[in-house]
């Protein structure tokens, strides 16, 4: 365990080092070595930049999200539960190989540059992964459970909330953190193809572009980076917390 | 307390049980045993109202229709809700009833204590032993005190000796609670230690081959003269069922 931690500890300095030799055998200002990249990262975290950005940033995926969330997720549950509504999955089917950035077009033909159309890619993004987990979570809840639950009195109603849903909860909850790792990625592209009101880590990378500040674009990317894993690291406990029951989880 | 008459059922064009007819006494043990896919857990399932089929099932007297309150069932798999304790799986059959809170903790109480699974209130279905997890699947089907019991090879997935001592606990908890059990086993050896009465479907479609009431005393003793003769002669009946 020890071990492990010191490798790791080595292979991230190695990486460090070599970005530093090459960024200095390069010698461009468009390759900027770790350290510069740090210190812009502190100063712009400093300075509340970032902060700013990413606070525009997480709201818009906020939004998106919880949209697809209220959408996908009942419709996923409704699905899986009717014989008969199983059958819209051939629509769903179609849509979903489509990658959500293939909407932006579209987005901005109805919905413009701003806010809305933002949200609108960061929701196509979530839709899918909330969608079909629950769908096949409660598709797949075994037979045995349900006939379980009959035969001790419950009607189809108590089947599907006491035992369909609790049952699905772990599929669920694993379509949310993908969604939501999605809904960032998206977030960011979106961002990248033009804006209303210029604020969003996207536009940051997007505008230090322009002004050739290489360091800029990486500490922002940084940060996004950072930012995607935190939500994902706390999504990833809180489904270990809440379905302790599932066992062998890692 | 149970009776079948002229149950018989089939989907498309397979048959799957013939004009079945047989009744079952109040506390009895009844044992089914037959070939393997005959159609023995499609008779249980129709007794427990969870399938269709033709002629009449009577319980208590009253022609049985759709899931009656006075059935308890175990099923063949591991079928706990995987997300609730011990103790709340117990209680789902309580709760969709409306008991009351605390007459439902009385009742889960004395499970427990029935079942002898003091310390295991809390855990989970993945945390137990498969021999437990049976154990607790029995207590829920009992909890809101059905007066029947079907079960439906409950102990075909466990080791020779797990299998023993549960076949033990069942007996045990079927002299304390008296309930009228039919048991479902392709077993003989099971069926011929835990039943009052044996009887043999045959192959698909199941209808009732023969039956064997077993005379021997409550103690039995797997290795004794008698319990080998009485189990000699259900497998033969069996054996033929299984050639041609």
């Amino acid at each position: 365990m020890n071990q492990m931690r010191t490798q790791k500890v080595f292979i991230i300095l190695f990486f460090v080092a070599l970005w530093e030799i090459v960024a200095y055998a390069v010698n461009s200002r468009f390759v900027p070595g770790p350290f510069q990249v740090g210190r812009t990262f502190v100063q712009l975290t400093v300075s509340g930049d970032l902060a700013e950005h990413a606070v525009v940033s997480l709201a818009r995926v906020v939004a998106g999200f919880l949209l697809a969330v209220f959408i996908a997720l009942p419709l996923g549950i409704f699905m899986g539960w009717s014989p008969r509504m199983e059958n819209f999955s051939v629509i769903v089917e179609m849509l979903r190989p489509i990658p959500p950035l293939a909407w932006i077009p579209l987005a901005m033909l109805w919905f413009g540059i701003g806010f809305q159309s933002k949200v609108f890619i960061i929701f196509i993004g979530a839709f899918f992964p909330i969608l079909s987990n629950s769908f096949l979570g409660v598709r797949e809840t075994p037979p045995y459970l349900i006939e379980a639950g009959r035969v001790l009195g419950a009607t189809d109603n108590e089947i599907l909330r006491r035992i369909v849903i609790p049952n699905s909860f772990p599929s669920i909850l694993e379509g949310l953190r993908i969604g939501l790792g999605i809904a960032w990625m998206c977030l960011v592209a979106a961002e990248l193809t033009g804006l209303k009101s210029p604020v969003g880590l996207g536009y940051l990378i997007m505008e230090a572009r322009d002004l050739g500040k290489a360091d800029v674009v990486m500490a922002g990317m940084i940060a996004i980076g950072v930012i995607g894993y935190i939500m994902n690291a706390v999504l990833r406990w809180t489904e270990n917390k809440l379905v302790r029951w599932k066992g062998d989880q890692t | 307390m149970i009776r079948l008459e002229n149950v018989s059922k089939s989907i498309g064009d397979l048959e799957i049980l013939n004009n079945i007819s047989f009744p079952v006494k109040k506390g009895e043990f009844l044992c089914l045993v037959g070939p393997s896919g005959c159609g023995k857990t499609t008779l249980l399932k129709s007794i427990a109202g969870l399938r269709n089929y033709a002629g009449s099932i009577f319980i208590e007297g009253t022609q049985s229709e759709g899931i009656n309150r006075k059935i308890g069932y175990v099923f063949q798999e591991f079928s706990l809700f995987p997300f609730r304790t011990v103790k709340g799986n117990m209680d789902f059959g309580l709760e969709i009833q409306k008991i009351p809170r605390k007459e439902r903790h009385n009742i889960v109480k004395s499970l427990i204590e029935l079942f002898r699974l003091e310390g295991f209130e809390n855990a989970y279905p993945h945390e137990l032993s498969g021999g437990m997890q049976k154990k607790v699947a029995i207590a829920r089907a009992i909890a809101t005190n059905p007066e029947i019991l079907l079960m439906d090879e409950p102990f075909v997935s466990l080791d020779a000796q797990t299998r023993n001592m549960l076949q033990k606990e069942l007996l045990r908890i079927w002299q304390k609670t008296q309930k009228t059990i039919v048991f479902v086993t392709h077993n003989v050896d099971e069926a011929v230690f835990l039943a009052d009465r044996v009887m043999v479907l045959t192959k698909r479609p199941a209808s009732v081959k023969t039956e064997f009431p077993i005379k021997l005393d409550r103690e039995r003793d797997r290795t004794s003269y008698k319990f080998v003769e009485v189990r000699k002669e259900i497998l033969r009946e069996l054996e033929v069922e299984y050639v041609d």
